[in-house]
């Protein structure tokens, strides 16, 4: 098992609050992790310094064994530059729970911006894999429409392809069916189904109870900061062993 | 009373009304290209890291839009000879307008640069596009498109501010309608003639640049 994701003794603090206090983490190749917790948590801060979008203070994160965000210089801890954080980031994949599709571009045409612009393709080898992964996600029929033009649950659709068409090492969900019409929510879990089954590594940050369960390898359960519990779904819904955890199964809905 | 009305003499003037209007198109769109070039580097330098730069702009804008637009036309015109920088009236003309419209520009763009959400900037972030990047490939062409409508507004503005022009005797149409009643005496007719053609003109410029926003700006989500 090589592990994609691996945090060791992660700290980040929003000014005097500390939101992250210490979180140690691996995800394997080809596992589907969840991250379940309320919110104030932490889940999304963590997510988030996954790809760099949040600066961290202490610990470290590797991707594919590649230590990110930060280097050594002089026994100084010094952010890596832009440059440097801008590669490290195409190593993942993001899926927002805004959706956050470029609203001037077509769907096909903000799946093909990272693959001309940041993977250096030819506006030919972009558009064949952005209609691969368009026809993937169910959206090859209307890549050639605004994100304005589509409801919430395509234009997630469309988002999971400009983030998986860059072949990231792994996908990160932040809550990304939280903002759809609950009748949108099936169709973009089950593109993300379908895309664990094949093997895709995934963290997800989610309020899909349900959807934790069946899809996860494994389960991390998040309170104040910290990673209370993890462990295999059936054995963490079924079995919690601290009382956060179970308080917090009770009022969400499985 | 009756008032016999005679277009007659005025309308016989009709190449120097329309080459008047012609001057005064020209204007004010080389004024809006300089002065939106200008705006938006002021625009952007109000956001700036520096904050040495950021006042700068902040003053740039509030003086230029704190001074009457005849005033800066004339304080160019009559005052930088005196300190050595003369310029013909039509190049003095079109820096005063420039400088004028860069300061509202600059708001328009600024404005702009807001309504971009943070979460396409990440988006882009996320893909890993550069900083410079994602200005270009995103935050300019959603700015612009915003800022369309605001654009047209300061055009048709700047288009009747150029009436000023007359003032240091640019030739167009304000400078012609004042000079074509000094000879005819027809002071009624020639200044219905004037305000038809500057209503007709600004009219027809809303028109083709609302045509332009519907195909650009971007619908609400």
């Amino acid at each position: 098992m090589t592990p994609i994701v691996e945090v060791r003794a992660l700290h980040k603090r929003f000014g005097e609050l500390e939101v992250l206090k210490g979180i140690d983490l691996v995800v394997n190749e080809g596992d589907v992790v969840s991250i379940i917790g309320s919110s104030g948590s932490g889940k999304t801060t963590l997510l988030r310094c996954l790809n760099l979008l949040e600066e961290f203070h202490q610990g470290e994160v590797r991707i594919g064994g590649e230590s990110i965000g930060y280097r050594q210089r002089n026994g100084q801890r010094v952010r890596a530059s832009e440059r440097e954080i801008a590669g490290q980031r195409a190593m993942t994949g993001m899926v927002f729970q805004a959706f956050n599709l470029f609203p001037h571009m077509s769907a096909l045409d903000n799946v093909t911006l990272g693959l001309t612009r940041v993977r250096g393709m030819s506006r030919r080898q972009a558009v064949e894999l952005a209609d691969h992964w368009l026809e993937r996600v169910g959206m090859l029929e209307r890549r050639d429409h605004r994100p304005a033009q589509l409801s919430g649950g395509q234009q997630q659709r469309v988002a999971i392809a400009r983030a998986i068409a860059m072949n990231p090492r792994v996908m990160l969900f932040d809550e990304a069916t939280s903002a759809l019409d609950p009748e949108r929510v099936g169709e973009v879990l089950e593109t993300i189904r379908s895309l664990a089954q094949e093997g895709m590594t995934m963290v997800l940050v989610t309020h899909e109870m349900r959807f934790a369960r069946d899809v996860s390898d494994k389960v991390v359960f998040m309170d104040g900061g910290r990673i209370a519990e993890q462990g295999p779904p059936a054995t963490l819904f079924s079995t919690p062993e601290s009382p956060r955890l179970q308080a917090f199964l009770k009022t969400s809905s499985l | 009373m009756s008032y016999h009305f005679n277009f007659a003499p005025i309308l016989a003037q009709w190449p120097l009304l329309l080459s008047g209007i012609g001057l005064g198109l020209l204007l004010a769109l080389v004024s809006i290209a300089i002065g939106s070039l200008l705006g938006l580097v002021v625009a952007f330098a109000t956001r700036a890291p520096s904050r040495w730069l950021a006042s700068l702009a902040f003053a740039w804008i509030s003086i230029l839009r704190n001074l009457p637009i005849l005033v800066i036309v004339l304080f160019l015109f009559f005052g930088m000879p005196q300190l050595g920088l003369s310029l013909d009236k039509i190049t003095s003309f079109i820096v005063a307008l420039s400088l004028y419209t860069s300061a509202y520009m600059a708001e328009v763009f600024r404005a702009g640069l807001l309504s971009v959400p943070p979460g396409l900037i990440e988006a882009g972030q996320a893909i890993g596009l550069t900083r410079s990047r994602i200005q270009r490939d995103i935050v300019l062409p959603i700015m612009f498109r915003n800022a369309l409508p605001a654009f047209g507004n300061n055009f048709v503005s700047l288009f009747k501010d150029t009436s000023l022009a007359a003032t240091i005797a640019v030739p167009e149409l304000t400078y012609y309608a004042r000079k074509i009643n000094s000879e005819t005496f027809r002071v009624i007719e020639v200044w219905l003639v004037a305000s038809l053609l500057y209503i007709v003109c600004c009219y027809a410029i809303t028109l083709i640049l609302r045509a332009l926003e519907k195909r650009l700006v971007l619908e609400a989500n």
